[in-house]
């Protein structure tokens, strides 16, 4: 055996690497030692991302098994600062009685989730990618449940993990049909064999669905709302960003790579859940009164767009999908961040809580504004970019009516964001939530949200270089 | 040229300044940021339009193209990507002069109209942020950068009339103003897709040989959705409504984006792609040409029904976009000799226009600072009290009506010689709103400066040196500009074009405007007792046309159809159902379920609510409805 391709899943042992350090410290660790606990969980992070900063070279790994691109290692890397962030805001959060003792486990779930994401990601075959998928959602339900004695946290831990379980299901059925009428499930293999015949039809549509359920695609969407609202509020956002984008990523490579030939197929499926689920999550989250929920709805709809990229399955499509999870990134973080220590701090999260929030907390209330018009799609901040290159990337693969729904979408969306802008800025309100001071992690991880916002559309050194990273497959 | 790179540089970097530093600022200092940048911008605007301008023409006659500046900033394939730049051309560098100048005024102005307002600071941040971002549009090197700045320009509009932040009105009037204008982007926005698509370029001059193998047939639809975007800024009908409630902001600032320069924006985009719309899509240009027409009629007719002072100014701007808009519409070739007359003219009223009509809202801010009230049933007889408001107030409306020596006769007399050309009917029909025009002007006129003289809580006094130096200089310049030998320096083809006043067309409107003018001064010039508010008009209007006077006191219902289709069509008929079912219904159900389960303990109530049951459910069946929509296909 040649033990060099061991080289090639550095990403993969480092992050073995950080996920054992941190067990042995949170085993080994004394009590005064504990308190650094999370500035070394941050730093083994940031070691992370500097280990696998470069991209390295395509490579066919242990007869297939493992495939490694230099767009794989930049969608890992995403994936890697998007957790940093988590772990960033999570400090307050971390630091309350009933979960201060427990924190180690909190990294380590959530770094096992990473992991799974990992290879899912490489995956060059089924197998691999069924376990990837596995190892990202169990440790997840342990994460949704992390407030276990509160009961909304319990209740969403339970739907999340049964929701999950018919879910896998349901993908593993879809597998299993394709094992069965092709007799392999290597990625290379696959596409000579698929002929888009009844069973194989069967067995897209399941595998579709059980992805479909951790992007959240309507009508696989239902567990989402519920879920987000009762888990703790760092997880939903880590939920509603990392463990998004991994999963559209990964579906992307799989239809670009297994389904080639059922391409006509897959496009039409998609295409009308894109219009469903756009504007579905749309009409809801316009009602939406407690601001987790609303997130949810808008996260159903931002899953909507990044599918916009699937669905051409173009190298710009590709592109366009890696920078839009980017940028979504930065401004859900940031808009989850401002909540989350809202919420810590005070303990409120409706909508009518934050009226007249600029009084009180002029600098949240202006980061949450960037981070709902990056959301909304509204130049000059990143958001508006994202949205035009994964337009351009549909409306060049030819759907054009699509593109023209979306759009109209966008608009309706700016309805309801503007909504919560206009609850902080100009509701009045006789108790607005207390002036408070934010804890440096937090604050951090908010600069870092916000520079997102403002820098990653107009430097366009970051398109470019993602675009230089080509197709990734 | 180099140095034109300053004219958008410094008003960003007085935006910052202010915006961040502002706060820690006397209100005087950062105003006089605002202003020496203003004024700066100004002298570069005029030196680059010295230099253009005198510089000698090319061989074909025409002023060079220059494009000092330009840096590839995304590109997507060899010929399509994205630039930002410098692009001087006659009409980029006469709208530099428009927009710089505007903005001094108005920032001169402002120090004594603003004065003591809290957000001083804040509001001269915004203003340089404008003044940024509308010189950024119009020397846009291609169409994407003019869409990237034109967005930004509706971002500081909209924070501009939204700068009364505490009044409901306000926010709800910025808000109209974005969302409309984003709706109408959207067009804009696919128009630039489709373009970049199929013409292989964002570039105002795509390259011939690519456009004809490429999509020749889809350009037209390009350019028709690029100009539901212009429709949207410009205030064009249907999509005019946002207009007259943006008068919430300050009146300043009305002079400035919603008058002058911001409002014109679409006439700037028609103009820029106009070879593009003469040589590919004349049919959708004809059709822009209608639109107009009846957008200048539409808005007139409300104008002449109007209580607010500032509305009534707002209906007239977009009645006067309307024949700026008509004036392009009407153009049917290149040559400025055959057909392509409209061309100078819209472009030489969109100047003589951002004057007069800055100078009327600048005249009718200097009203309300004395009077405090919109309502033109709370003024009558300031004449005595105003005398240099009164006097620039009068020539702007002696403009604006066509009388001649003033700067707007000469603009609107080639835009109806222009529509005349096109055909006689377009040619009555804009000599009628022109009367129109003339009438609701002097209606205005005569109800403020003569008429009744209600009793004023305190005398009203004439405003302040800031205030009545632009007036007067607008003013100064509604008198000259129309001497201007414009057609020299702007034609549809560049080449030079020399005015000549077409005397029966200028008879017809003078007459009209003169006739109008005579039956508004003796309707409205009465001196009598004080009417009761809001029964300005006198019943013979009223009692002719009762059912068109109402109809137009309500705007033609346009708002009301609107809110219909928002509030009761998607919000009531799709919304709310859907809302209604997910409380009731979906919620309901479980609710109910937990009701039941609540007797057997709280503990396990999710576990029975059926939540879980009912999601596995959908989730099976949108995998099989997948199956089968695959199966079907």
């Amino acid at each position: 055996m040649d033990y060099s391709q061991f080289l090639h899943i550095r990403s993969e042992i480092s992050l073995i690497a950080v996920i054992m350090s941190l067990l042995l410290f949170d085993l080994l660790a004394g009590a005064r030692m504990r308190k650094y606990f999370q500035p070394l969980a941050c730093l083994l992070m940031l070691l992370q991302i500097g280990i696998n900063l470069t991209p390295g070279r395509s490579a066919y790994l242990f007869g297939g098994m493992y495939v490694h691109t230099p767009m794989m290692t930049a969608v890992k890397n995403i994936l890697t600062v998007g957790t940093l962030i988590t772990f960033l805001q999570a400090n307050t959060w971390l630091k309350r009685e009933d979960t201060v003792f427990k924190q180690g486990e909190f990294y380590v779930l959530t770094l096992s989730t990473l992991l799974g994401m990992y290879f899912m990601i490489s995956a060059g075959n089924f197998m691999l990618f069924f376990i990837g998928l596995e190892t990202a959602s169990v440790p997840m339900a342990c994460l949704v449940a992390f407030d276990k004695y509160r009961h909304h946290s319990a209740e969403a831990g339970a739907k999340y993990i049964l929701t999950a379980m018919f879910s896998s299901g349901l993908l593993l059925y879809g597998l299993s049909l394709i094992y069965g009428s092709t007799g392999t499930l290597y990625f290379e293999d696959l596409p000579d064999k698929i002929t888009g015949s009844p069973l194989q039809i069967m067995a897209f549509a399941f595998f579709f669905a059980g992805m479909a359920f951790k992007i959240s695609l309507v009508p696989f969407h239902l567990w989402t709302a519920d879920v987000y609202q009762g888990a703790p509020t760092q997880v939903t956002g880590y939920l509603s960003v990392v463990s998004k984008g991994s999963a559209v990523f990964a579906l992307m490579t799989v239809l670009i790579k297994v389904f080639a030939p059922m391409i006509s197929q897959w496009q039409h499926t998609i295409y009308w859940i894109v219009i469903a689920t756009i504007t579905i999550a749309n009409l809801f989250a316009l009602r939406q009164q407690n601001l987790k929920r609303f997130l949810a709805f808008s996260s159903i709809s931002q899953a909507g767009y990044l599918m916009l990229g699937v669905i051409g399955g173009s190298a710009a499509g590709m592109t366009a999908l890696v920078y839009y999870v980017l940028v979504y990134m930065a401004a859900n973080l940031a808009a989850f961040g401002v909540i989350s220590i809202i919420e810590q701090k005070s303990g409120k999260i409706e909508t009518a809580d934050y009226n007249g929030l600029y009084r009180t907390n002029p600098r949240l209330a202006f980061i949450l504004t960037l981070a709902l018009f990056s959301l909304a799609g509204i130049p000059p901040f990143a958001g508006f970019f994202s949205k035009f290159f994964i337009f351009m990337a549909a409306f060049q693969s030819g759907f054009h009516v699509l593109v023209f729904i979306a759009l109209i979408n966008t608009v309706i969306s700016l309805y309801y964001y503007l909504l919560i802008v206009k609850a902080m800025y100009i509701n009045p309100n006789e108790t607005p939530i207390a002036p408070f001071k934010s804890d440096g992690y937090t604050l951090i991880s908010l600069v870092l949200c916000t520079g997102g916002i403002v820098a990653i559309g107009i430097v366009s050194a970051i398109y470019q270089s993602i675009h230089a990273l080509g197709y990734g497959l | 040229m180099k140095f034109t790179i300053f004219i958008l540089l410094l008003p960003a970097f007085s935006f910052l300044l202010l915006a961040l530093a502002g706060k820690r600022m006397k209100p005087a200092v950062a105003g006089g940021i605002g202003t020496a940048v203003s004024g700066i911008v100004t002298v570069l605007s005029c030196m680059t339009a010295f230099l253009y301008f005198g510089a000698p023409r090319l061989q074909d006659g025409t002023h060079a193209v220059l494009i000092p500046y330009n840096a590839t900033w995304l590109p997507f394939t060899e010929t399509l990507h994205i630039d930002m730049g410098i692009l001087l051309d006659p009409i980029s560098v006469m709208m530099l002069i428009v927009i710089s100048t505007v903005s001094l005024m108005v920032h001169i102005y402002s120090f004594g109209y603003m004065k003591g307002e809290k957000g001083f600071q804040r509001y001269y941040a915004f203003l340089s942020l404008f003044t940024m971002s509308m010189l950024g549009l119009v020397v846009a090197t291609n169409i994407f950068q003019m869409y990237a700045f034109w967005e930004l320009v509706g971002v500081s509009s909209y924070l501009l009339i939204g700068f009364y932040y505490t009044r409901p009105a306000a926010i709800a009037a910025s808000k109209k103003a974005f969302i409309v204008t984003r709706f109408a982007d959207l067009g804009f926005l696919i128009g630039i897709l489709v373009y970049g698509y199929y013409a292989g370029t964002y570039s105002f001059r795509p390259d011939m040989v690519a456009l004809m193998s490429g999509g020749v047939a889809m350009l037209p639809l390009a350019l028709g959705l690029m100009f539901v975007g212009g429709a949207g800024k410009s205030a064009m009908f249907p999509l005019h409504i946002w207009l007259p409630d943006a008068m919430e902001g300050p009146t300043p600032v009305s002079a400035l984006i919603h008058a002058a320069t911001m409002v014109v924006a679409g006439v700037y985009l028609v103009a820029r792609m106009f070879p593009l719309y003469i040589g590919f899509a004349p049919g959708v240009l004809e059709a822009i040409g209608w639109t107009g027409a009846f957008t200048s009629l539409f808005a007139a007719v409300i104008a002449c029904v109007q209580t607010d002072i500032k509305r009534v100014l707002a209906f007239s701007t977009i009645s006067q976009i309307g024949f700026m808009i008509t004036s392009l519409g009407v153009c049917t070739s290149l040559d400025p000799q055959q057909g392509g007359l409209g061309y100078m003219a819209s472009m030489f009223h969109l100047f003589t226009h951002a004057m007069f009509k800055a100078l009327l809202f600048l005249g009718a801010g200097s009203i309300i600072h004395a009077v405090h009230s919109n309502e033109m049933s709370k003024m009558g007889g300031l004449h005595k009290y105003m005398p240099v408001t009164h006097i620039v107030f009068l020539i702007a409306c002696l403009s604006i009506a066509g009388i001649p020596v003033f700067s707007g006769f000469f603009s609107k007399d080639e835009i109806l010689t222009a529509c005349f050309g096109y055909s006689p009917l377009m040619g009555w029909f804009m000599t009628g709103v022109a009367a129109i025009t003339a009438f609701y002007m002097f209606r205005l006129y005569f109800q403020i400066f003569w008429g009744r003289n209600p009793r004023y809580d305190h005398t009203p006094h004439e405003s302040p040196a800031t205030m009545t130096f632009p007036l007067v200089f607008l003013a100064a310049a509604t008198c000259m500009a129309g001497f201007i030998p414009f057609g020299d320096f702007i034609s549809s083809n560049g080449t030079a074009y020399h005015i000549h006043i077409d005397k029966i067309t200028a008879a017809a409107s003078i007459a009209a405007a003169l006739m109008a003018i005579g039956l508004a001064a003796l309707k409205y010039a009465r001196t009598g007792p004080i009417l009761p508010c809001g029964d300005d008009l006198p019943d013979s209007a009223r009692g002719l046309f009762p059912a068109l006077h109402k109809a137009a006191s309500h705007r033609f219902y346009i708002d009301e159809i609107y809110q219909f289709i928002t509030h009761k069509i998607i919000f009531a008929c799709i919304s709310r159902p859907i809302a209604w079912i997910d409380r009731h219904i979906v919620d309901g159900f479980f609710n109910a379920l937990g009701w039941t389960a609540l007797i057997t303990g709280e503990e396990i109530r999710p576990m029975q609510s059926g939540h879980i049951q009912q999601y596995a459910i959908w989730f099976l069946g949108g995998a099989l409805a997948i199956t089968v929509l695959l199966l079907l296909i």
